[in-house]
């Protein structure tokens, strides 16, 4: 290492950076593919059927020939779309998704950035998302996709907030913003001293408007496979493909901040022999496939949302219970009790 | 009062979701139906309708006798016969052609047949490649006909105490 950085001089740092940003998001950009492949097993195996098993042993190259399929094909844009905006619109969906990357650690000490705020920044970087959303919709010049884009910028707006003060919670009992501190503070005898226990209501309030923020089944009406309504009704080709890439990203991405704030991240589940051996980064890795394996599994159970029972659910329910548990641990916290909450 | 007390717990505590849940979950390990088509076949009837074939007789006289009833029976007008008078005085078709991407396979013209000519065989798993690929001439029925001669005795007498 001493060697490369003596021969690159002044562009080492750049260099160094790069290698480690292409070290994070090649695994990933993997992830993703991956994910789309298990989707498909397993809503087949809760469907009865068995899924993709034709391209490659078990059918493991699919993805990669999805992807091929959907780099061969045209991009249409339409006649009356603003052409800039229509292209910039992917990218402004994927670009946050891979951002937020960069605040998210492994392990204690595997990560790229560690800033005191990354809980923050987390939020900041994932609110942009919807951007690209909103530009989709307006860009394509089309009534459908502009319907699709205010439905589902409405939907992520909404349930930004109660996710947000079900966070307030995690940092009021980590008393921290820094992700590295609050997986610390989890630190315990096993999984019960993890944050999902004592922030119980909290947590599930996560996981479902975390599934609303990233459009996936039960709140998919953005992309309802059945109905025309939907962001990005008139994208194509590999334009549609970086969509489809970031939808799968902020997955991968939701489902390792649950595992951080709620599940422990790294940190074993019992804090004895045999499962000290194993390394945190794979716990993590664990605890990120068995909460996307959730959303897969929500989505071959659950019906599509109405629209407004969306809308009720993220303002009418989420945020009085978060407030209400908040109140709550704010107030236990004041007790004897409180060690239970931190 | 009870009552409504009872739904709002049930749904605060998300009680049918979580059935829904291990329904799915059960299903996860239930033993899978899908048939692995090119390898696996589901069985099938002897009087299943797929793709047209013209018979002959064992001597190897052709069947049809240009009587013209399929064409006339054929309620998407696929097919189209020509004939003539052969030299030994009997009647036979010059021209017999299916156009499967009209043909809707009702088998009517199996049905309305007087001499178990003009059949429809088990298959069903064919192609064309460009456009009148899928005209079918009397030349290829008939050899669809001396390929699957066998099947189709073998259903024809199968299905024969039910007519």
């Amino acid at each position: 290492m001493e060697f490369f950085q003596s021969l690159l001089g002044p562009f080492w740092p750049v260099v160094w950076t790069l290698v480690k940003i292409v070290a994070i998001v090649a695994p990933l950009l993997l992830g993703v593919a991956y994910v789309t492949y298990a989707e498909r097993k397993v809503i087949g195996y809760m469907q009865v059927r068995i899924g993709p098993n034709r391209v490659g042993p078990l059918g493991l190259l699919q993805p990669i020939a999805d992807g091929l399929k959907l780099m061969m094909k045209e991009i249409i844009i339409p006649s009356g779309a603003n052409k800039k905006l229509f292209l910039l619109a992917p990218v402004l969906c994927m670009a946050p998704a891979l951002i937020a990357w960069a605040v998210i650690p492994f392990t204690p000490e595997l990560v790229l950035a560690n800033i005191d705020a990354s809980l923050l920044f987390i939020m900041a970087i994932t609110s942009m998302g919807v951007y690209g959303v909103v530009l989709a919709g307006w860009a394509s010049n089309s009534k459908y996709p502009f319907l699709g884009a205010m439905r589902s910028a409405a939907q992520i707006v909404s349930y930004e907030i109660a996710m947000g003060f079900a966070l307030v919670g995690v940092l009021m009992a980590a008393q921290s913003l820094n992700l590295v501190e609050i997986v610390k503070a989890q630190q315990g005898a096993s999984f019960f001293s993890w944050y999902w226990l004592p922030l119980f209501p909290l947590f599930l309030v996560y996981m479902i408007s975390s599934v609303a923020e990233i459009n996936r089944a039960p709140f998919d009406v953005a992309e309802g496979e059945s109905e025309i309504v939907g962001f990005h009704a008139e994208y194509s080709g590999m334009a549609f493909a970086v969509f489809f890439l970031a939808e799968y990203a902020n997955m991968i991405l939701v489902a390792t901040l649950s595992s951080l704030l709620f599940l422990g991240g790294w940190l074993p589940l019992f804090d004895f022999a045999p499962f000290t051996w194993i390394p945190g980064f794979f716990w993590l890795i664990a605890k990120i496939c068995f909460v996307l394996f959730l959303f897969l599994w929500f989505r071959a159970t659950f019906p599509r949302y109405r629209y407004d029972q969306i809308m009720r659910l993220g303002w009418k329910v989420f945020i009085p219970v978060t407030l209400v548990w908040l109140l709550f641990i704010g107030g236990m916290m004041q007790t004897p009790l409180g060690y239970l909450f931190h | 009062m009870m009552n409504r007390l009872n739904a709002f717990f049930k749904s605060l505590l998300l009680i049918e979701l979580f059935k829904g849940m291990a329904l799915t979950g059960r299903y996860l390990f239930a033993r899978k139906i899908t048939v692995q088509f090119p390898e696996e076949r589901t069985p099938m009837s002897p009087r299943f309708r797929g793709l047209h074939a013209l018979r002959r007789y064992p001597n190897g006289e052709e069947r049809c006798i240009a009587c013209k009833l399929c064409e006339a029976v054929c309620p998407a007008l696929a097919i189209s016969i020509d004939m003539e008078e052969r030299a030994d005085g009997t009647r036979r078709t010059t021209r017999y052609d299916i156009d499967l991407t009209k043909c809707i396979f009702c088998g009517f013209c199996e049905e309305s047949c007087p001499v178990d000519s003009i059949v429809e065989t088990r298959v069903f798993d064919y192609h064309g490649e460009k456009r009148g690929d899928l005209y079918y001439t009397k030349a290829m029925l008939l050899a669809l006909g001396d390929k699957h001669e066998e099947q189709i005795a073998r259903d024809k007498a199968a299905d024969a105490p039910y007519r």
